[in-house]
C-alpha cells in the first residue's frame, strides 16, 4: 500500500508519473460527494491508520523512547519496507528489530536503548501467546544422567541481557496504557492515540531478564547473571551437567551448588523447560 | 427459518461479539448471554491467555468463530498455515458454522487487514466461490459470508452487489452473514435503496445476522461498531426478521466499547422484533382457511 503525503492524503502523483486521479478513475467510480480519487483514498488512509494504531499498541516502550514523531517515522518506513505477510496483525511487529538494524537512522541518538527495547516487547508478544510444551518436573528428572539430560525453554521465555532496566521502567509505562485494538469493524478511528507523559527514561544499569509467563500473565523476571548464563546453555542445547558445569567455572571461588539447586527448582516450578526433541 | 442447514440446524438466539474489555465481567459474573460470537484470528494463536479465556467460555456459553482474514474474494494462493490454524481452533470451538466476509484484503503475499470489496463481475464471483467451497471442505463446517460496507464501486462491475452477493452463494452453495449495518452504510454510501437489497436476498441462505453502529463523516458513512445501531438500521433489521424469520442475531461493538449490561442490553432489543416476526407468522398461519 502506498505510504500517505506528509498532510496524511493519498499521494496525487502515481508510480508512473501520471496524476493519481487520472489512475483511480479508470477503475473507481465517482459519486455525487467524492471523487474517485476521494473514495479510494478512505482505504489508502484506513490502512495506514490501522496498522500504524496495531505498532502504538505493541511498541509502547518504543514510543516513550523515541517519542512521537520519531516512532510515527519509523513505523511508516517499517511498514513500507516490512508490510504485513501475515494474516494475523500479531505478527505485524516480528521484523521490526531486523529493520532497526537495517536502519538506524531512524532511532538516532538513542539507537541501543531503542534497539533493546523493541527487543523486549517483542518478547512480550511472544511470551503473551507462544506455545507452552508439557514442562518437565524435578520428578521427571529422577535418575537421569545431567551429562545427558539436554532440556529446551518454553518456546514463549525469551531471555535477555539488557543495559537499561526495561523491565521496570515498561511497568510504569504501563500504568498508563489502555488503548484497545479494534476487532470486527473494516474502520479504524481516524484519531492518532494520544502521547502520554512518561516517566523519565531509565538509566543504564545491566539486567538479565526473562520475559516470560505464569499461570497465562506476563512476567519479566530479573535473574542473577549466572542464572542467565545457565539458561541461555540449556536454551541453546548444552547438557544440564554442561550448563551447571559453566556456571561453576565463571566464579570458582564461590560454590554454586545451592544456587544452582535452588534456581533450578524455581525454573521447574514455573514450567519453564520441556523435553528437546 | 430459525434453523437451516448453513447455520448447521442452529437456533441461538441473541448474542454479542466477545471482546477484551468484557473477559473479567463474563468470567467472574457469568451474565446470561445466549451465545458469543469470537474473533477467530483472536484466538489462532498457539497458548497463552486467549486460549484460557476461550476455553473458560467455551465450558458455559455457546461460541460461534466470525473470521477477518479469509479473505474469499482475494486471487492468492490460501495459506495453509492459515487454515491449519482455523481447523484447530474450528476443532476446539466445535462451532457449529464459520463466518467470514465477502471482500478481499492480501494480494501477492502481503495482507491488507482490510475488508476490501471485490468488483462485482462473473469472473470475482466465480473465484469467490471456489475458495468458499475449499474452505468449507477443508474446515469440514458450512460457511456464511458476510455482506461488508463498502465506500467505493467499480466501473468493472456487472451487476449489483445483492446480485453479487447472490451469485456467490448460490455457486458456492453455502450461507449469508446478512449483516444490515453494513447493508445501510453502503446505500448511504453509494446513493442506492437498502430495501432494494434487503428484498432481494435469498433469504433462505441467511445463517445469521449481523446489527451495529457506524459513523457520520461529512461525505460518507463509516463502518465503525463504535456505538449502537441507530432506529433505520434496527428498522431495517425488523424487516429482514419479517422476511428471513427469527435467526441468530449478533450485534458488534468493537470501539469505544462500554460495560458488558450495556451492549448485552442493546443487543436485546433484537428480541422485540423477533418476538414480532414469531407473532406475525402465527397469525399468518391462523388466517389460512382450512
Amino acid at each position: 500500500m502506498r505510504r500517505l503525503s506528509p498532510a496524511g492524503r493519498m499521494q496525487k502523483t502515481w508510480t508512473d508519473g501520471r496524476p493519481t486521479a487520472q489512475v483511480v478513475a479508470e477503475f473507481i467510480k465517482p459519486n455525487d460527494r467524492l471523487t474517485s480519487f476521494e473514495r479510494i483514498e478512505i482505504y489508502n488512509r484506513q490502512y495506514w491508520f490501522r496498522l500504524i494504531d496495531c505498532l502504538h499498541d505493541d511498541y509502547p516502550g518504543l514510543l516513550a523512547v523515541l517519542g512521537q514523531t520519531k516512532f510515527s517515522r519509523l513505523v511508516i518506513e517499517y511498514l513500507d519496507r516490512y508490510p504485513s505477510r501475515c494474516y494475523t496483525l500479531r505478527n505485524l511487529g516480528s521484523r521490526l528489530e531486523q529493520f532497526l538494524t537495517e536502519r538506524p537512522d531512524l532511532i538516532q541518538p538513542r539507537l541501543e536503548l531503542a534497539m533493546e527495547m523493541a527487543r523486549f516487547e517483542w518478547a512480550q508478544v511472544v511470551a503473551f501467546d507462544d506455545e507452552a510444551k508439557i514442562p518437565v518436573t524435578v520428578d521427571d528428572l529422577l535418575g537421569v544422567n545431567p551429562a545427558k539430560l539436554r532440556l529446551a525453554l518454553q518456546p514463549y521465555i525469551t531471555l535477555l541481557e539488557l543495559h537499561w532496566p526495561l523491565d521496570d521502567w515498561s511497568i510504569s509505562l504501563k500504568k498508563s496504557a489502555n488503548v484497545l485494538r479494534s476487532e470486527a469493524s473494516n474502520a479504524v478511528e481516524s484519531e492518532q492515540p494520544k502521547a502520554k507523559k512518561r516517566p523519565k527514561l531509565p538509566k543504564k544499569q545491566t539486567v538479565f531478564v526473562a520475559v516470560h509467563r505464569y499461570e497465562n500473565s506476563l512476567y519479566y523476571k530479573r535473574l542473577e547473571h549466572e542464572a542467565y548464563i545457565m539458561l541461555g546453555a540449556l536454551r541453546d542445547g548444552q547438557s544440564l551437567a554442561a550448563a551447571v558445569a559453566i556456571v561453576m567455572e565463571s566464579n570458582a571461588d564461590r560454590d554454586w551448588s545451592a544456587d544452582v539447586q535452588k534456581w533450578f527448582t524455581n525454573w521447574t516450578s514455573m514450567g519453564w523447560f520441556c523435553l528437546r526433541k | 427459518m430459525p434453523a437451516n442447514r448453513f447455520n448447521n440446524f442452529t437456533d441461538l438466539g441473541v448474542g454479542i461479539g466477545l471482546r477484551v474489555p468484557h473477559y473479567s465481567h463474563i468470567l467472574s459474573k457469568k451474565p446470561t448471554c445466549d451465545w458469543f460470537e469470537i474473533i477467530s484470528e483472536n484466538f489462532m494463536c498457539d497458548g497463552g491467555r486467549p486460549l484460557e479465556v476461550l476455553d473458560e467460555i467455551l465450558a458455559q456459553y455457546k461460541v460461534v468463530q466470525h473470521g477477518v482474514s479469509m479473505y474469499f474474494g482475494s486471487t492468492d494462493p490460501i495459506d495453509r498455515l492459515q487454515l491449519r490454524k482455523l481447523k484447530e481452533l474450528v476443532k476446539r470451538t466445535k462451532t457449529p458454522f464459520l463466518s467470514d466476509h465477502l471482500c478481499w484484503g492480501s494480494i501477492d503475499g502481503t495482507y491488507t487487514h482490510d475488508l476490501l470489496p471485490v468488483p462485482y463481475t462473473f469472473a470475482a464471483a466465480k473465484n469467490t466461490a471456489e475458495r468458499i467451497k475449499f474452505v468449507r471442505d477443508t474446515l469440514e463446517v458450512p460457511i456464511i459470508v458476510e455482506n461488508v460496507s463498502s465506500y467505493t464501486e467499480f466501473h468493472a462491475s456487472e451487476m449489483t452487489e445483492w446480485e453479487f452477493l447472490t451469485e456467490v452463494v448460490e455457486r458456492a452453495d453455502c450461507g449469508i452473514l446478512l449483516d444490515v449495518n453494513n447493508i445501510y452504510v453502503s446505500s448511504q454510501n453509494h446513493s442506492f435503496d437498502p430495501y432494494d437489497y434487503l428484498n432481494n436476498v435469498p433469504f433462505e441462505r441467511v445463517g445469521q445476522i449481523h446489527i451495529a453502529g457506524h459513523s457520520k463523516y461529512e461525505k460518507y458513512l463509516l463502518d465503525t461498531h463504535d456505538h449502537a445501531p441507530i432506529p433505520p438500521v434496527w428498522k431495517m433489521y425488523a424487516h429482514a426478521i419479517e422476511q428471513v424469520g427469527t435467526t441468530a442475531t449478533l450485534l458488534e461493538w468493537d470501539a469505544h466499547i462500554p460495560s458488558f449490561d450495556e451492549v448485552h442490553g442493546t443487543a436485546l432489543k433484537a428480541n422485540k422484533f423477533l418476538k414480532q416476526s414469531v407473532d406475525t407468522r402465527k397469525s399468518r398461519r391462523l388466517a389460512v382457511p382450512v
